[in-house]
């Protein structure tokens, strides 16, 4: 059983390297476009909610404090408590993806769409690529750290209705402490996008 | 059945298990649904061998477009430019995606690796499963993309081309993408399989050198294949809403995808050599009858080759605009990797120096890669010297250095391997006279339809070009009856392979000799491998005291 879980967390670990060189090569394409639209980067920053992604920052913290909980309850063998700080996990997942469907709209509002369907009108230099491009890796990106937290969503209810019936104990926690794992890959990716996106000029 | 064997090898004559891997449970859901190791591997290895036979075909259609000039077969021109382009990218990337890449492995490997280890499966038998599974989603979908259009992009999909051209290159991307996530599971299952199920009492530098290879491999597997899944998405979607990431004309670096593609394409090119050289690193020792010369060099050279890997992929853009800087430093880094393949190779020629060499199918094949992946590597120094890059880029000098490597390197490898375990996996010897015949056309067909590319490229002849000058025409002719030679080579050893499972006589545990753990077990293995626990006793490749148990 130990070495079960010891097997396990590698397996898990590796799966996580994979996902940090995935949204590496987004970060890296990012960088060489701001780096070739420097100007425009930096105006359209500025476009971003920067009140909506500090208030998602605070709340997936406190989502992966709740996870953190989760694992400790489960594993003192305190089952209710496990699937409480779970179903508050996926609370805290629900409200940041709320904020984001808001955020998108609002966006959408301005013409800020991604790509061939950028449409904002007033921008400095009229007709850049630049806009375009800074929206489209927004797009790419927060969709896919979005989705991400979906799936996490997902694994999590699944998780808490499983604890409610006491499936884990001292003896077998490794699919709550394995998502606990993923899901603070999920919230320091957001750290990572979140200056990136919002805060550097 | 008496089978007299040249190596000094005892035989057992110990009782076969009546139940074993094969027999244990029958019907062909029994097999969809298998979870164990050794059955995935033989699964594996049917499929990869039927994508062989395909990327062959395509080599073979490849070759004879190029026959003469005119592209007449017969007197009549029977192929179009267009048809030509589809020909080698389907070659290309089905060789590479579907057969290369998961051909030692996904099947060989898959089969020993537990084994070798004492172990009664991997780490995570269903994600096996599910990625043999997703092996199959991908190559439906690859063989889609030929069937509602076909992809001409070459397998490179090199940006603006692959996002304006028609065609079915964003069916082929996502298959590759699919493809990608069935190479990472298969290297995530190794590595966590070394970690924690080697047997009782075997450390680290106990493991067979094959087992290093196959870690060196899946860290590669797992590092790299993120990269070209996302800068496929990237592609993909370039291609559907124009977002100027790749594409100049809306503001994007055509430059960029050559960087994320060769990011993971260059470490890929390790992906398929160092399980290659795993496996000699497995016959050599066992034909001389010699302890391996080097045992931590030539673990420690597999796994600087794996993160060597990382660092080199400037040196597929030498001539696209990069900065001289970036070249000078790139083309430095590509030569160190020089270094832990000479030191393999060294290793190798002296574990032979005063063994006691036989000279069966498998070591023939051994001894084939050493001097064609000698002419591979050498070449590859050529293209890491700036100056002599600039003259050999995108020339047959490219081509056949490649063959040389992947197809001298790694096939060469894989056939050596098939037939080392080939007695292990199905029970069955197969015939050695036809065996040594095969490998003697192949290796001869195979330096006949590639040497000659060496030639053909230092005069200048391009690569992937259609038509060309009259004065190439005798060396493309000598090509491709090589690869005429080489096919009727291959095809000889698919018939008396499959005979021996008819005719063949029954294997013994340990045809070979061989040291290694996976010996230990019956021909064919028993379900979980071995019938007890199989502990750690003596070092690999320890022929001093090795005692034959079972006699």
């Amino acid at each position: 059983m130990e070495q079960q879980f010891d097997t396990s967390k590698i397996g898990m670990w590796l799966f996580l390297a994979t996902e940090v060189l995935t949204f590496g090569a987004l970060f890296a394409g990012f960088g060489l476009m701001q780096n070739k639209y420097p100007q425009e980067f930096v105006e359209a920053h500025e476009k971003l909610k920067r009140w909506a992604g500090s208030t998602n920052t605070v709340v997936l913290l406190v989502s992966s404090f709740t996870a953190v909980m989760a694992v400790l309850m489960a594993r003192t063998n305190q089952a209710k408590k496990c699937a409480m700080y779970l179903w508050l996990t996926v609370g805290c997942a629900g409200i940041f993806m709320c904020i984001k469907a808001y955020e998108y709209t609002s966006d959408f509002e301005e013409g800020l769409y991604p790509a061939k369907y950028y449409s904002h009108v007033g921008d400095l230099i009229p007709g850049s690529h630049g806009y375009a491009t800074f929206f489209s890796f927004y797009f790419m990106m927060t969709g896919l750290h979005g989705l991400h937290v979906l799936i996490g969503m997902g694994l999590m209810s699944w998780l808490a209705i499983r604890a409610s019936r006491g499936e884990f104990s001292d003896k077998y926690y490794t699919p709550v402490d394995l998502v606990a794992l993923f899901w603070h890959l999920v919230d320091l990716i957001w750290i990572y996008l979140f200056p990136l996106y919002y805060l550097i000029t | 059945m008496e089978h007299t064997l040249t190596s000094g090898a005892v035989l057992g004559d110990r009782p076969r298990p009546v139940k074993n891997y094969l027999n244990e449970t029958t019907g062909i859901w029994s097999w969809m649904s298998t979870v164990d190791h050794k059955r995935i591997g033989i699964m594996y290895l049917c499929a990869v061998c039927f994508a062989f036979l395909l990327g062959g075909i395509f080599a073979l259609l490849v070759r004879l477009s190029l026959l003469n000039p005119q592209h007449t077969l017969f007197g009549k021109v029977w192929v179009t430019a267009e048809m030509y382009n589809r020909f080698f990218t389907l070659h290309g990337a089905i060789m590479v995606f579907l057969f290369i890449i998961p051909a030692i492995p996904a099947s060989l490997a898959n089969f020993v690796l537990p084994m070798m280890l004492g172990a009664k499966d991997v780490a995570f038998p269903r994600i096996n499963l599910m990625s043999f599974y997703l092996w199959c989603i991908g190559a439906i979908m690859a063989i889609g993309s030929m069937v509602i259009g076909a992809v001409d992009t070459g397998w490179t999909f090199y940006t603006p081309y692959s996002t304006t051209t028609d065609g079915a290159v964003g069916l082929m991307t996502m298959a590759v993408f699919i493809l990608g996530f069935s190479s990472i599971f298969t290297g995530l299952n190794f590595i966590a399989t070394v970690h924690k199920l080697r047997a009782p009492g075997m450390g680290w530098f106990d493991m067979p050198l094959f087992v290093w290879g196959i870690y060196a491999t899946g860290v590669i597997q797992i590092l790299a294949t993120p990269v070209l899944a996302i800068t496929l998405v990237l592609l993909l979607i370039e291609r559907v809403f124009q977002i100027g990431i790749f594409d100049s004309r809306i503001g994007g670096d055509p430059v960029l995808f050559q960087h994320f593609f060769w990011f993971y394409s260059h470490p890929a090119v390790y992906i398929m050599i160092l399980p290659g050289m795993a496996i000699i690193s497995e016959i050599i020792p066992t034909f001389s009858r010699k302890t391996i010369f080097g045992y931590r060099a030539i673990a420690y050279s597999s796994v600087s080759l794996a993160l060597l890997s990382f660092i080199v992929w400037g040196h597929h853009l030498f001539v696209a605009g990069e900065s001289d800087l970036a070249n000078v430093v790139f083309s430095a880094l590509t030569f160190l990797v020089a270094i832990p393949s000479g030191v393999k190779m060294f290793n190798w020629l002296t574990t032979m120096y005063k063994g006691n060499i036989s000279f069966e199918t498998p070591m023939l094949y051994a001894l084939s890669f050493l001097f064609l992946f000698a002419i591979g590597g050498l070449t590859g120094i050529f293209f890491s010297t700036l100056a002599v890059d600039i003259h050999l880029t995108d020339t047959y000098f490219v081509v056949a250095h490649f063959h040389y490597v992947m197809m001298g390197g790694t096939v060469i490898a894989f056939l050596g391997g098939l037939h080392y375990w080939w007695p292990k996996m199905t029970g069955h010897m197969y015939s050695e006279k036809w065996g040594r015949i095969a490998c003697a056309l192949v290796f001869i067909g195979f330096n006949m339809t590639f040497g000659s590319q060496f030639l053909m490229g230092g005069q200048g002849m391009p690569r992937r070009y259609f038509n060309y000058l009259d004065q190439f025409q005798p060396i493309h002719a000598f090509s491709t009856y090589g690869s005429w030679v080489l096919g009727s080579g291959l095809f000889l050893t698919a018939i008396y392979l499959l005979a021996s499972l008819k005719t063949g006589p029954l294997a013994p545990d340990n045809p070979w000799g061989g040291t290694t753990m996976e010996w230990e077990s019956s021909s064919p293995p028993v379900v979980h491998n071995f019938e007890e626990q199989p502990v750690f006793e003596h070092e690999p490749y320890d022929y001093r005291h090795r005692t034959v148990t079972h006699v």
